[in-house]
């Protein structure tokens, strides 16, 4: 059976060619790029060559790229890094739809005598503006907000966010984990200070990611020790995997656009057929600006985690932001801060597209996905309730059932 | 490592006794689709009143939960109520061959589903004894 990945998410395929570039750094070209003989030059070339590929992909300068492990440790360094570096400014503001890279430690740091606003965002994911005018304080050190959702896709408008933080004289980071590779990014013309961005998350390999800091923008080390980085994170290079990162990310200056458009069709060919073939199925964001590579529904009447075993079983890989499929057993933090009801947020599915996805595959999905949401209704409580009675058995606080029906119409 | 057990996974796949007995003698329903898992048992028992002649099941929720229905169903099927009242949460997870841990507590809901089930029919039967219980 051949396997269907979508779930982008949680983590590119690597490409051939970055492979390629990264096997010598794991045979004979070994070196510590901090030594000083030949061996140790060339790795610290090799480094040095993927930082300018990485500043090349988003309009950065090359000393403004550090490299890290994981997106995770990027939006730690970035949070911890600025906070821990102010004298007086003890206030930060993330949303309420931040990965948890950012919100905990958002809330570690509010542990520790800081002081924490979270920001709310609107039913397709969109920050609230206002609410981060009245947030902001004389004292506020740093906004974090996401540049687009790996869950629902919505991407932000950063520019205008940037606009608003700069002129209550904060700085500003934004977890681009989902969105570089995926979207043109320039930051000469986007005035963020501090940028997250993974290599697992466009064709890369793992472990290896960057934060960008903008020049002048203060940052407390988190990992200390060593003088990688310009002293700025400690600790020996991973070498092979931050080569991959800077391939990765010079193929995709180049293929982006050609990758975006045939990733489109495929991703709309989902939000299109999906509700023709299911009831009461909902897009979750914005239904237009969204990324490229994603589709997200709630599917009303079961539960996210049985659609993703039996998806599994016909070789689909998808996932789902349902309680059980979280470690914590809690239903997405996403899907509540856009008001989905706590019932419809279980049976959600996230589908995240890749260049290697082919038409067969969308088809596939389309042809294996609604009977597999039949047979879970024809067990579900909800769903015999909800056909006899014709009322939903549950409707907690912020249930939005017509926003997901506005959603279907737009379509 | 795969994340459920085979036995898991047939009974998830192939759920025994789904459905709903529309003139049951018992009924009941435990959990909640907020937390993930909500399960609806229905029972038909003998006219003596000793015996679950029929058991069904409607559930909401994860692989892990339409398992212990399932299994649940099978368990006590054809059994004495004071059999089924002995089925604890620890013995559907055995017979499955185990759940991961994080599921022990909010999908293994089956047993308690039964016994409710069971309760609602007794307190139907005898409205009585209610009151001297208590």
């Amino acid at each position: 059976m051949k396997e269907i990945y979508l779930d982008a998410s949680n983590g590119t395929p690597l490409d051939e060619r970055v492979l390629e570039k990264m096997l010598p750094y794991l045979k004979e070209e070994f070196g510590n790029p901090s030594s000083l003989y030949s061996l140790g030059g060339r790795a610290q070339e090799a480094i040095e060559n993927a930082r300018k590929n990485v500043s090349e992909l988003i309009g950065a300068n090359p000393e403004e790229i550090i490299f890290t492990s994981s997106g995770s440790e990027s939006n730690n360094l970035a949070i911890k890094g600025v906070m821990l570096s102010q004298n007086k400014k003890k206030h930060l503001i993330v949303s309420a739809i931040e990965h948890f890279s950012v919100l905990h430690p958002a809330r570690s740091l509010s542990r520790l005598g800081y002081e924490l606003s979270i920001v709310g965002v609107d039913h397709q994911g969109y920050l609230n503006l206002a609410e981060l005018k009245n947030a902001l304080r004389p004292d506020t050190a740093l906004v974090s907000i996401q540049y687009a959702s790996p869950e629902i896709g919505t991407i932000q408008n950063i520019a205008e966010i940037a606009r608003i933080v700069h002129s209550a004289g904060a700085i500003l980071h934004t977890d681009a984990v989902a969105a570089v590779g995926q979207i043109p990014i320039n930051l000469k013309e986007l005035p963020v200070d501090l940028l997250s961005l993974s290599a697992s998350q466009f064709y890369g390999p793992k472990g290896a990611a960057a934060l960008f800091v903008r020049r002048g923008v203060r940052l407390l080390p988190q990992i200390e020790g060593g003088i990688q980085e310009l002293g700025r994170r400690a600790g020996l290079e991973n070498v092979a995997a931050i080569v991959g990162l800077g391939e990765a990310a010079r193929l995709l200056k180049q293929e982006m656009s050609e990758n975006n458009q045939r990733i489109i069709a495929l991703r709309d060919r989902l939000i299109e057929e999906l509700p023709k073939r299911i009831d009461y199925i909902y897009l979750n964001g914005d239904p237009k600006n969204r990324l490229p590579n994603n589709a997200h529904f709630s599917i009303e009447f079961i539960e996210g985690e049985a659609m993703l075993l039996f998806l599994d079983q016909e070789g689909i890989a998808v996932s789902s932001g349902s309680a059980c499929t979280s470690r914590a057993l809690k239903a997405s933090h996403v899907l509540s801060a856009i008001g989905v009801d706590a019932a419809l947020a279980q049976g959600s599915l996230n589908f995240g597209l890749t260049r290697y996805n082919q038409k067969e595959d969308i088809e596939q999905v389309l042809e294996k996905l609604p009977p597999i949401v039949k047979r879970l209704r024809e067990m579900s409580p909800l769903w015999s309730h909800f056909q006899k009675t014709g009322e939903r058995m549950v409707a907690g606080p912020g249930t939005d059932y017509e926003h997901g029906e506005d959603n279907e119409q737009e379509k | 490592m795969p994340l459920y057990s085979e036995k898991v996974m047939d009974h998830f796949q192939h759920p025994r006794n789904v459905g709903e007995i529309p003139d049951a003698d018992g009924i009941g329903e435990v959990g909640n689709p907020v937390c993930g898992d909500m399960m609806t048992f229905y029972i038909k028992v003998s006219p003596d009143g000793k015996t679950l002649e029929d058991i069904k099941f409607k559930t909401f929720g994860c692989g892990a939960a339409i398992a212990v229905s399932s299994m649940v169903s099978e368990m006590a099927r054809g059994k004495t109520i004071e059999e089924a009242l002995k089925i604890t949460r620890d013995m559907v997870a055995q017979e499955l061959g185990g759940l991961p841990a994080n599921k022990m507590h909010c999908s293994n809901l089956g047993a308690d589903a039964l016994r409710k089930a069971i309760e609602d029919y007794q307190r139907k039967k005898y409205p009585e004894r209610k009151n001297e219980k208590k």
